[in-house]
């Protein structure tokens, strides 16, 4: 084939951020292993998480991961698969011991352990008050984790394909066998045969038009397997932080709320004793985020026009200079940068962003792909980090546990794909597939510039954010489907401008673009279909949670133009679902 | 605001010669500069080359020279570098490295510098108990040069890189040196050395300041280099102490 090139490697892995590099460092100890990143490694999203890595290490109160794993259910809306949730929280005390092992600057207690704080819904004893639980570095725990792993991965002389763009997986009979991807730098497309192929590709919160997240967060590795006719797990929960910037949607770490600040409506008052009196500022997300909605529903923002664009305060100045300084510098930085203010001095203006997918692409505990409800495995198929569901996240996330659920179950698939390819064989594409491929980039590539893919994006992020948000209506989210369902037709005639071959950044975004639509397609068609409100998804029309009806996950087909949705339940053997109050 | 944009546009793919293209916009003063680029990028001229992520400064992807000094696109505002109405803001890659496409260059040189110094916590002494103790005071002392992005402003603003030395290892390389050297957990010192006491290791260095001048992150750039040499001097005298010199 001209102008393409094969290569073979036991394992792929797609995606330079925590879980892929993980996965990388482990499997790259027994196989030929290969990370491919569309950007440069070190530029992954890992790096924008602030606060911190929860582990019940106990280093300055007393703490269990069992604790740990009962919060995590709970924040979850005991959607979390709950023996799931207890290999998170014990694990993470080994992965984060091991973070420290291999260089990573944590911040300290005075007898030189790992220092440990506060964040929104990690509690001692089952709820009874805050615990100090997420380890941390400064406020840029996550750059300090990509750091650290990226450092090793040179130090093990990980092979790297920079700024390489997935286009698609190959998938035959229940088994993986490579995947295709676009070089930047050339237009070119490469085959890899391979073993073992992990996704690790991040978020997807570009489908909403306040974010926290970066324009790379675009849902790659989730729509091409949506695509291949692989099911997606509970994608009606996406989480909304709830201290984004105004207008920027940049966020604003709950780490401080964690050392002590305090959001606060127009007339001063401390609103969240009316919502959560025993967590108040440190409950979970998704009931402060709603918390603030009401707040500025009912005239009590800061503009007090009860308007989308209103906004809260976030009050630091209690919390002194040096504590800023040496707890929360990055914040204090991104504030005088963009906000012209100092947090010592004046409250920062802030609203929710769309920050994290609870759902993605199902997996087992060990990072395998699975196929449908019964949870087949797709063999040589893994996912981790957030493009993956455990789902120890349930139906909201709890701060923090991200980073716990990058490194606890990168380096569990990691290990995984270790263990399984010695006696694998390299598999063959699938016929015609590797033709498909390159028919479809041709076909892009000589279409005539038809509608504008930004009026595309603008109108998706603007529907997403207006009616798939927060709060959510059956009739809105109606509308949303329908929408999206044109966006999608008009996208089918969007064409290029930009006709070069190396380094066409007006392709990657249009390739980008459809994986947002495909997968708010997704979204917004489970949202409508989940009829409760649970965790993440608060609906108006159906405001209490339904355990007899929904206590169960979502699985969601992409058809072409439809949605088809199906359930599997969720593992509740530890903890019985109980009313969630803070 | 109006503004005008003069970038320098250079396409490998069909330019002999680089060129400056001006875009005329409209921008409000606390806009990011990259949310204009983009905008140009997007819909005015979709082949205009640029890179970005997370538009916030934490990512290192989108440093280039804007009106003469290395910055991140994403933390610059408009109000930073455009004092007036129709003022014109000059955009170019960064220098010292070859540029790919327009405002993208390639960072191959940047990375091979600084994989050469070893960037990577060495100890193989087994770690007793659960974590290696380190106090609030030895963690402070790496907290600098732990904030860097790698974003290579220093690489391309470095004074004796652009006149002298394209071979010397540049600022951002010397930063990782310290970040680990200064570590009181680190035995990775006399590994990293080779690369650092070289005449395009840390020696080439001038004290120009420029590398801090720059720094997105505030990184007393100049500062830790200095420190590094010192280090390199401690460290030799400490070798003749033990084993006296031959000669």
């Amino acid at each position: 084939m001209e102008g393409t090139s094969i290569h073979e490697y036991d394992v792929i892995v797609i995606g330079g951020g925590g879980a892929g590099l993980y996965c990388a460092l482990e499997a790259g100890r027994k196989a030929k292993t290969a990370v491919l990143s569309k950007l440069y490694p070190i530029r992954s999203h890992t790096g924008a998480a602030q606060g911190g890595i929860g582990a019940a290490l106990g280093n300055v109160e007393e703490d269990r991961p069992e604790w740990h794993a009962f919060d995590t259910v709970k924040g979850g809306d005991y959607l979390t698969d709950q023996r799931a949730a207890l290999i998170l929280a014990e694990e993470a005390v080994k992965a984060v011991y091991h973070l420290e092992n291999i260089g990573l600057p944590f911040n300290r207690t005075p007898d030189g352990r790992i220092d440990q704080r506060r964040f929104g819904g990690h509690t001692r004893n089952f709820g009874e008050a805050p615990v100090r639980r997420a380890c941390y570095a400064a406020d840029r725990t996550g750059h300090m984790i990509l750091q650290t792993l990226f450092q090793q991965c040179v130090k093990q002389d990980v092979v790297f394909f920079d700024e390489f763009f997935l286009l698609d997986v190959f998938i035959d009979r229940g088994r993986c066998s490579g995947l295709a991807a676009l070089e930047l730098a050339t237009g070119k497309v490469h085959f890899f045969r391979a073993k073992a192929v992990l996704l690790a590709t991040g978020g997807f919160g570009r489908m909403f038009r306040i974010t926290s997240n970066a324009h790379a967060n675009t849902g790659d590795g989730p729509a091409v397997l949506a695509r291949r006719g692989l099911p997606l797990e509970d994608m009606e929960f996406f989480q909304f932080h709830p201290t984004g910037m105004r207008g920027l949607g940049i966020l604003i770490t709950e780490a401080v709320r964690g050392e002590g600040g305090i959001l606060k409506n127009r007339k001063g008052e401390r609103f969240m004793e009316k919502y959560a009196p025993t967590l108040l500022d440190l409950a979970p997300r998704d009931l402060i985020s709603r918390a603030m909605l009401t707040e500025i529903k009912e005239g009590r923002g800061i503009k007090a026009d009860r308007s989308a664009d209103d906004f809260l305060l976030l009050d630091a100045t209690g919390l002194g200079r040096e504590t800023i300084a040496a707890k929360i510098p990055e914040i204090s930085e991104f504030c005088r940068t963009y906000l012209g203010l100092d947090p010592a001095e004046e409250p920062i203006p802030v609203q929710p962003t769309a920050h994290y997918a609870m759902g993605g692409i199902p997996t087992d505990e060990h990072g395998r792909v699975l196929s449908d409800e019964k949870g087949t495995t797709v063999e040589g198929l893994y996912a981790a980090g957030e493009c993956a569901c455990v789902s120890v996240h349930g139906a909201n996330r709890l701060g923090t546990n991200s980073l716990v659920d990058l490194v606890v179950f990168g380096r569990r698939a990691g290990l995984a794909i270790a263990d399984s390819i010695a006696q694998a064989d390299f598999p063959s594409f699938p016929k015609g597939a590797t033709e498909a491929v390159l028919e479809k980039l041709t076909r892009l590539r000589a279409a005539k510039p038809g509608p504008s893919p930004e009026g595309i994006r603008d109108r998706l992020q603007e529907v997403m954010m207006q009616k798939v948000g927060i709060y959510r209506k059956g009739k809105d989210m109606e509308e949303a489907v329908g929408e999206i369902a044109d966006l999608r037709n008009q996208y089918r005639w969007v064409g290029l401008r930009d006709r070069g071959q190396a380094f066409n950044t007006e392709l990657l975004d249009i390739l980008e673009l459809g994986n947002l639509l495909d997968l708010a397609y997704v979204t917004a068609s489970c949202a409508l279909q989940r009829r409760e409100s649970r965790g993440a998804h608060a609906r108006e029309d159906y405001p209490e949670r339904d355990d007899p009806n929904w206590l169960r996950h979502s699985l969601a087909w992409l058809k072409e133009q439809r949605v088809v949705i199906g359930s599997k339940p969720v593992d509740i053997s530890l903890w019985p679902p109980k009313p969630r109050r803070y | 605001m109006k503004i005008i944009l003069e970038i320098r546009r250079f396409n490998p793919e069909k330019d002999r010669d680089p060129s400056w293209q001006k875009f005329e916009l409209d921008a409000l003063p606390n806009d990011r500069l990259l949310d204009v680029l983009l905008h140009v990028s997007r819909v005015l001229d979709p082949t205009l080359g640029l890179r970005k992520s997370c538009g916030h400064g934490i990512c290192g992807s989108d440093a280039m020279v804007i009106n003469g000094k290395e910055r991140l696109a994403c933390k610059t505002l408009i109000k930073d570098v455009a004092e007036r109405e129709a003022a014109a803001i000059r955009i170019e890659p960064l220098k010292t490295v070859p540029v790919e496409k327009d405002l993208m260059v390639d960072q191959s040189p940047f990375f091979a510098h600084y994989r050469k110094i070893k960037p990577y916590f060495s100890n193989p002494e087994p770690v007793a108990g659960k974590e290696r103790l380190q106090t609030p005071a030895e963690r402070s002392r790496i907290d600098d040069a732990t904030k860097c992005i790698l974003c290579a402003a220093c690489y391309s603003a470095c004074p004796v890189r652009q006149e002298k030395n394209a071979a010397f290892v540049g600022p951002a390389a010397i930063v990782q040196a310290a970040r680990f050297n200064e570590d009181s957990r680190d035995r990775g010192f006399a590994d990293r050395l080779p690369a650092l006491d070289d005449p395009d290791g840390v020696w080439p260095c001038e004290s120009r300041f420029e590398c801090t001048r720059v720094c997105p992150r505030g990184i007393k750039v100049t500062w830790l280099i200095n420190l590094t040499k010192k280090r390199i001097g401690e460290y030799r005298k400490s070798r003749q102490e033990e084993k006296p010199d031959p000669k």
